[in-house]
């Protein structure tokens, strides 16, 4: 994806420069949301400000929708279908993939040390096994985050709070979280 | 309805870190929460919305906005979702370009990435595991375990588009059940 906005944006337009696409990956990588959405905005609040980034928003977004609104259209038509329930079970099989593979590339990017991969054990133990609101889970990350990497410092130890980026690696820093 | 929409999909998008697949975990809380909809028909449109390009979660807000409110609940859910991100980007690009050099930036998101990888990995399992009618031996569990192995294979090892994944996992699924 951050592949494909970089061809288009750098080379293509020459509306950015490599180093602003730097601000750009880490900026939509850091936010909220989705990579892709978040770069749209980043790229269109720049070249047009806030107008320019509802613009670059709603472009990307406008096909997605439409085609959420053609497939959901097209399951109501085929309703009692058999063939289309037996295709629909396929893709469940196939989605409950594509997380897993979500997972697993989250999980190279995160699990550093112990303390990420505790951290990583007991978020999973509480979803599981408690109501617990995920709300509390991110915040309690972040707080987290913060306490071990003081108390690490404070202890002599050096930290790596992430995963060293090389060129090659851009997309596991910030794996393709959206297909 | 509409209101209540927009306002539940500002909060689920306030908190979207990790976008994607994370996000579904939060999104199910909700749901379940207001009693919107049930597990099963909750993972349907997660499958629907796995289908489409574009990203898993708003994909999502935009199909569970649809069966609340029609039209105009899916624009309300769609913007919800979109309108947090767009914001913070915009302020993190005035304000905060140096964000991620930040010390206390770092070890927050060193902290939150191993949440993630957990919502991630909850809502992997929650999704494997629903809409399973029958015993573990059953013909239907053989075949969906047979497609998601496949599929593993296929994106993880040989970096198959998804897309191709999809379509291919239902033709299986048409030949299988």
């Amino acid at each position: 994806m951050i592949a494909t906005i970089e061809e288009e944006i750098v080379r293509k337009k020459g509306w950015m420069n490599e180093e602003e696409m730097g601000d750009m990956i880490s900026v939509s990588g850091s936010a909220p949301g989705g990579v892709a959405v978040n770069s749209a905005t980043f790229i269109g609040y720049r070249l047009g400000g806030v107008a320019g980034a509802v613009a670059a928003v709603t472009a990307i977004t406008l096909p997605t929708f439409l085609i959420v609104f053609l497939l959901s259209g097209l399951r109501l038509l085929f309703k009692d279908n058999v063939k289309v329930e037996a295709a629909l079970k396929g893709i469940h099989a196939a989605v409950a993939a594509l997380i897993i593979v979500a997972a697993g590339k989250m999980w190279k990017a995160s699990v550093l040390d112990a303390a990420t991969f505790v951290l990583v054990a007991v978020s999973l133990a509480l979803l599981l096994f408690t109501q617990i609101h995920p709300f509390y889970l991110i915040v309690g990350g972040l707080t987290a985050g913060v306490l071990v990497v003081l108390y690490k410092k404070k202890q002599g130890m050096s930290v790596v709070t992430e995963k060293v980026r090389t060129e090659e690696r851009r997309d596991l820093q910030f794996p393709e979280y959206y297909i | 309805m509409l209101w209540e929409l927009l306002l539940v999909f500002i909060k689920v998008g306030l908190v979207s870190f990790g976008g994607g697949y994370a996000v579904i975990t939060l999104i199910q809380r909700e749901v379940s929460e207001k009693g919107w909809m049930g597990s099963g028909a909750f993972q349907e449109i997660v499958s629907l919305a796995g289908m489409a390009p574009g990203s898993i979660a708003t994909n999502t807000a935009t199909l569970i906005g649809y069966s609340k409110a029609g039209l105009g609940g899916a624009i309300a859910a769609t913007v919800g979702i979109i309108l947090p991100s767009l914001i913070i980007v915009i302020c993190i690009a005035v304000f905060f370009l140096k964000l991620q050099s930040n010390d206390w930036v770092r070890s927050s998101f060193y902290g939150l990435r191993p949440i993630v990888t957990g919502l991630i990995l909850y809502a992997a399992v929650h999704f494997a595991f629903s809409g399973q009618s029958g015993s573990w031996l059953s013909w239907t569990m053989a075949g969906s375990l047979l497609i998601c192995g496949g599929c593993l294979v296929l994106v993880a090892k040989y970096k198959v588009h998804p897309f191709a994944v999809i379509l291919l996992s239902a033709v299986a699924g048409i030949v299988i059940f």
